[in-house]
Order: structure tokens, then sequence, then C-alpha cells
């Protein structure tokens, strides 16, 4: 395998991962919403925190972390963009 | 004071820009003191910062094609993010998203997720891809990714579709916000506002519109933030809402169950003659509605406002904008942290704003009360007059119960700082960010829809010989133009703002999600398939609308739908977007394999370093 298709398929397999992260905190736990809102965090029922603030910084945590990660399969690969550029 | 270029010293330049904001909101704090009119303040705040976003817009006029129409690639990735932000945040996130969590509880957050879990798409998907492209516009990418000007035209309708949906809202905004502030008919504020999105970007285009939008952001997040925390600890919500807010909720629920969740019937609601768009409180602001059927609705909105936001063409755009592919990747992880900063806070507002309205124990209460001196409050009258809240007595009993107080979602925005006794400075303050958020966005969009037209169908199609000068001539042409048709329509009033927002999405996911990712992810797909799939998707899309919004069915199918699914007129995106990925996959199959060049440019669009695909000029 090429080193370009050996970085494409680590790149999706990172794709994937990303969205089943974004699927959870997006649709999943939503699907148990009450559920869910008969526990509590900080005091506030648990489906409404999330909602409201949760999954949004979930969402944040996420981006940071999945462009981090997506650099560092750049690098092994060579595919890495000069600081300058 | 400023040595070097102007990208490195950015954050002097708006670390200043921001300090001399704050010491203008001091100034007019102390003329309020003075004894200067509410009114007058309002004013001031609106004229002085559109003054300032003109001057941006002037200073980076611009006659060089790539700084016309990505401002050069050399935006770094913070202010990347601000920009995006507030080319994101609408007059509608800005004035209506407090308001709708208000009224609609945990059923109406599923926005919040909706248009925060987007840039996920955004970022694994589609940024760095169409960035390594190298590509002006949205359709640029299709056209050449696909190839033939068939295809290109194609995804243009789409994108003027969506996007032309979206800005008469936006303008619609800036109107009504420039009216209120300025005291002037609603007519006459629209083309104030369109006059302010102009300078804003007709001399520079996505330069000018870029270090605007960043001015703006920092309006905005500053008018939207200092509300909150003040409020919070003025109604006992603490410092910190967003950690402290627990108790506020559960005393919320406590309340609901005291005054009784009723509905009104719609004959009721006219017999006493409320005002259209205003609502009252009905459901519960924490719980959870039962059922698989309310489950569905939450996750059906989200999922179209989600692959709708990775589907807009004018945030599509900001990512054209960086120095590279890695800066385009942190770059909406920047946007995103950016919109959490607002969005979070709209739900804490809201709360607050409730409480503020319903506790009994706090003076400032109003439900539980006898109507006669709610009717005295100054504030009550002061919005009754320009029929934005509205009492009726159905009971008859006097005093005033949850379900007779009306309001429009507005108000939760630019009265709660009255009502929990700001001084009027803040309401100024508010204005100038309401106007600073839907200044913003309506800039971007123009900007999308006239460069997709001056440079894909005016430059790639009609006139491929036309110089530079001539090309920037029509692209500015076509910015008045399509910022002057906007400012047209939008008197016209179609549907509540949040309403057609929502349709700008669903156009986007219909036509354009699907074209857009497999274009970097599915090497098979051909332009055949593209072209079936972008007019399957946005047609069979708008036919369902016409079908299930009431306002289109009776003249067009003769009478009310009731919705497939529960598929309403918010989530028809859900029909057009499964329909044009069947389409494209099943044309692309049927179709000639693309060609090894196509496939190499594929190839190459996938990784970071090399060349663009497209010339840095072209």
């Amino acid at each position: 395998m090429s080193n370009k298709d050996a970085y494409w398929n680590k790149t999706k397999n990172h794709m994937i991962v990303t969205l089943v992260l974004w699927a959870f905190f997006s649709l999943v736990i939503f699907m148990f919403g009450s559920e869910l809102n008969t526990m509590s965090f900080l005091g506030y029922p648990l489906a409404y925190y999330m909602t409201a603030q949760g999954s949004l910084l979930a969402f944040v945590i996420i981006l940071f972390w999945t462009a981090n990660k997506q650099e560092k399969i750049d690098e092994e690969h060579g595919f890495s963009e000069r600081e300058d550029d | 004071m400023f040595k070097g270029d102007f990208i490195q010293n950015l954050p002097k330049i708006y670390g200043t820009y921001t300090g001399g904001f704050i010491v203008f909101i001091i100034l007019m704090a102390l003329a309020e003191q003075a004894g200067v009119s509410a009114k007058n303040i309002g004013v001031m705040f609106v004229a002085f910062t559109v003054l300032i976003y003109a001057l941006i817009g002037y200073l980076s006029r611009t006659i060089q094609v790539d700084a016309y129409y990505v401002a050069g690639r050399q935006v770094p990735t913070v202010f990347n993010g601000m920009a995006t932000a507030a080319d994101w945040m609408s007059g509608a996130s800005f004035v209506a998203l407090a308001g709708g969590v208000y009224f609609g509880g945990y059923t109406y957050m599923a926005f919040l997720v909706g248009w925060t879990g987007g840039y996920v798409l955004v970022a694994t998907l589609m940024a760095p891809y169409l960035r390594k492209f190298g590509c002006y516009t949205v359709p640029d990418f299709i056209g050449t990714r696909y190839g033939g000007n068939a295809v290109r035209a194609a995804s243009v309708f789409v994108l003027f579709i969506a996007s032309f949906t979206y800005v008469t809202a936006q303008i619609n905004a800036t109107g009504t916000i420039a009216s209120r502030a300025l005291g002037i008919p609603f007519e006459a504020g629209v083309w104030v506002g369109l006059i302010s999105i102009l300078i804003c970007s007709m001399l520079g285009g996505m330069r000018a519109v870029t270090w605007t939008q960043v001015a703006q952001y920092i309006v905005l997040i500053i008018a939207y933030l200092i509300p909150v925390f003040w409020i919070s600890s003025n109604v006992g919500g603490g410092i910190f809402p967003h950690l402290m807010l627990g108790d506020e909720v559960a005393r919320l629920g406590e309340l609901e169950q005291q005054f009784g969740l009723v509905k009104n019937s719609a004959a009721d609601m006219k017999a006493a003659g409320v005002p259209g768009g205003l609502k009252y409180i009905s459901g519960t602001h924490s719980g959870v509605p039962e059922g698989g059927m309310a489950v569905w609705k939450y996750l059906s909105l989200a999922i179209c406002m989600m692959v709708g936001t990775a589907s807009l063409p004018h945030i599509l755009m900001r990512y054209f904008t960086t120095p590279t592919v890695r800066a385009a990747r942190k770059s909406v992880a920047w946007s995103l942290f950016f919109i959490f900063l607002l969005y979070s806070s709209a739900p804490m507002l809201a709360t607050l704003s409730k409480l503020a309205l319903m506790d009994p124990n706090l003076p400032t209460g109003i439900i539980g009360k006898s109507i006669s001196e709610v009717q005295s409050i100054e504030w009550v009258q002061r919005w009754s007059e320009v029929k934005q809240v509205f009492i009726a007595d159905f009971n008859g009993d006097g005093i005033l119960q949850l379900n007779e107080w009306f309001m429009r979602g507005d108000v939760v925005v630019l009265a709660t700082p009255e009502v929990a006794g700001l001084p009027f400075v803040i309401s100024g303050l508010v204005f100038a960010g309401g106007m600073a958020a839907a200044m913003s966005t309506a800039d971007g969009l123009v900007l999308a829809i006239s460069n997709a037209l001056s440079h894909d169908i005016y430059y790639k199609i009609i006139n491929p010989k036309a110089e530079t000068a001539k090309r920037l001539l029509v692209a500015r042409t076509l910015l008045v133009i399509i910022g002057a048709a906007g400012a047209y329509i939008a008197s016209f009033r179609l549907t509540s703002i949040l309403g057609s927002v929502a349709w700008a999405f669903d156009f986007a996911m219909s036509g354009l999600f699907f074209p857009l990712v497999l274009g970097v992810w599915w090497k098979r797909a051909t332009r055949e398939g593209a072209i079936a799939g972008i007019l399957s998707g946005i047609i069979s899309g708008t036919v369902y609308l016409t079908w299930v919004f009431p306002k289109f069915s009776v003249p067009i199918w003769g009478g009310v739908n009731t919705p497939f699914l529960g598929i309403d007129h918010l989530r028809f995106g859900l029909i057009g977007a499964p329909i044009c990925l069947v389409v494209m996959v099943v044309v692309s199959l049927m179709t000639k394999e693309p060609s090894p060049a196509t496939q190499k440019l594929v190839d190459d669009t996938r990784i970071p370093t090399g060349k663009a695909i497209l010339g840095k000029q072209h």
C-alpha cells in the first residue's frame, strides 16, 4: 500500500471515530431524553443540561481534539504543511 | 505604534478596538447619567458602530481578485474563527434565540444542538478539503470536481435559493433593529440596513467582510454577555449563570405546576385580539416531552440543522480564506468556540428572563398579579404600544395568568435588561449587538451569492476572457443588485424570522450536502450523478415544502396536508437530501467512471501538502 493510501485509510478511520462521537452527543443521548432528565448535573436535569450546554461544549472539545489528531496523522505520513505556508 | 504588516498587528489592532468600544460604552453610561435621552443613546450606539464597520470596509478596499474573493488567503486561524462566528450568528440567533428557548423550552433547544453540531461535519467532511482545492466559491469546487458548466450552474442555483431565503430574513432583522434603535419606520430601516451592509462589503469583497465581521463579533458578544451576567446577579441567579442556575430551573418547574400550563384555543385568542406573532408559555421549560414522536421531532430538527450547516456556502467559503489546510481545520474549532459563548448563554438568559416574570417573590414578577397593576408598569406600557406584548383576561378574574400573557420572542433579549432594572445604556448596547449580528450575516450571504454569480456564471461560463477590472466591476454590481432585491422582498415578511432561516438550511442540505461530501469522499461520483442529484434533491425538497406548508399548499394543492412522518416545513431537507443521495449514487454507478485526471484531482484534494488544484488567481 502506498503512503498516500495508508494516509487516506487513517484519515478515513479518524473521520469515522469523530462522527461516532458526534452522533453520540447530537443524536444518541437525546433518544433517551426523558430517562436522562431523571438524573441531574450541576443541579440541572441532565437532558436539559446537555441540550442547553453540555453537547455544545462536547462539540467544541471534539473539534480541537480531532484537528490535533489529524495533524499527527499528517506528520506521520510526511504531509504536514510548513508553519510559514 | 504598529510595526510590521497588518496581519502581524491584528491582535494589537483589535485589542485597541475592543478597548475603544468599552470606553464608548462607559461614555454612554456617563451621558445617560448626565440626562441624555434613552432614544439618543440608542441612536449613538448604532451610528457609532456602523460608522466603524464602514471605515473598516473602506480601508480594506481592493483591486485584486484573490483578495476580493478569498481575502488573499491570509486570515489567521483565531480571527477567521471570530469572523465565522459573526457570519454564522444572525439577527435571529441574537434577537430570537433566547425567545425561542423561552417559549419552546427543551424541544426548541434542538436548534442549539443542530446549529453547533453541524460544525463537526464541516470540519471532518468538508472544510480542509475545500481549502486544499483552492476554490473561490462553493460552486467553483463542484464545477471543477465534476467538470462542466451544467453542474456548476446547478450548484449556483441551489446556492442562490438557500442564501437568498436567508438573506431576506437578515435584511428584515437589520431593518427591524435599525427602525427601533433610530426611531424610523420599518421600510426606511430596511434601506438604512442595506446601505450599511453594502458599505462594508462592496469595496473590499471578502477581505472587507472578514475584517468587519471580526469587529462585529466583538461588539455582538460583548452586547450579549454583559446583560446576561448582570441580569443574573440582579435577579439572584449568581455571578456565573451557566453553572449556577440549577435551582432556578427547578423553581421554574415548580412555578409551572403552580400556575398550570394551559393551552389557549385559537378561537379564544382570535376573540381577544391577540396580535400576530405573539406567543405564550404552554410547554415546560426543562421537561422532556413524552413519546416516540416527540423524540423524533427533536432528532429530525437537529439533523436538518446540522446537515444544513455543513452545506451553507456562506459558512464554507469562510474556510477558503485561511493560509493553510491545517489552519482551516483549527479555524472550525475556534469558530465553534466563539459561537458556543453566545449559544450557551441564550438558555441562561431565557431562564433568568422567565423567572423574572414568573416568580411572585421577585419584585419584577407579573404573573399572578392583578392586571391593572401590571398594565401600569412602564416597560409593559411601552412594549404594549408597539404591540410586542399583550394581555388577554380570558377567565375575567382580573388576575394575570400564565396563559394570558403574550409576548413576541424578541422581547426576551430586547426588554429583559429593562425589566431586570439595568440602565438604558445596556439596551443601547443590545441594539448595537443585534445590528452587528444581522449585518455580519447579511454581508456574508450577499457576498456568497454575488461571488457565485460573478465568478461561476459570469467569468467561468459567460465571459472567460474578462479582465480583472471587469470581473470586479461585475461582482460589485451584482452585490448591489442582490442586496437591493433582498431588501425589497424583506418587506413582504413570508414567515417569522426563524421559519425562513430554517428553510435556508433545508434547501442547502437538499441540493448541496451530498454533492460536496461525495465529491471528496467517493471517487466514483460522476458529473451526471452530481447533476441528477442536485436537481432531484432541490426539486423534491421544494415540492414537498409547497405540499406541507399551509400557505403554499392551499393555493397549489388545494388543501392542508398532514406532514409525512412528522416532517413539516422546518424539516423538508429530510425529503430532499436522501433523494439527492440515492439519485446521485444510482446515476453515478450507471454512468462511466470519472477520468483518471479527475481521480488524480480527488487524490490531490485529500492530501494537505502540495499545490492547490486551482491556481492562486483563477
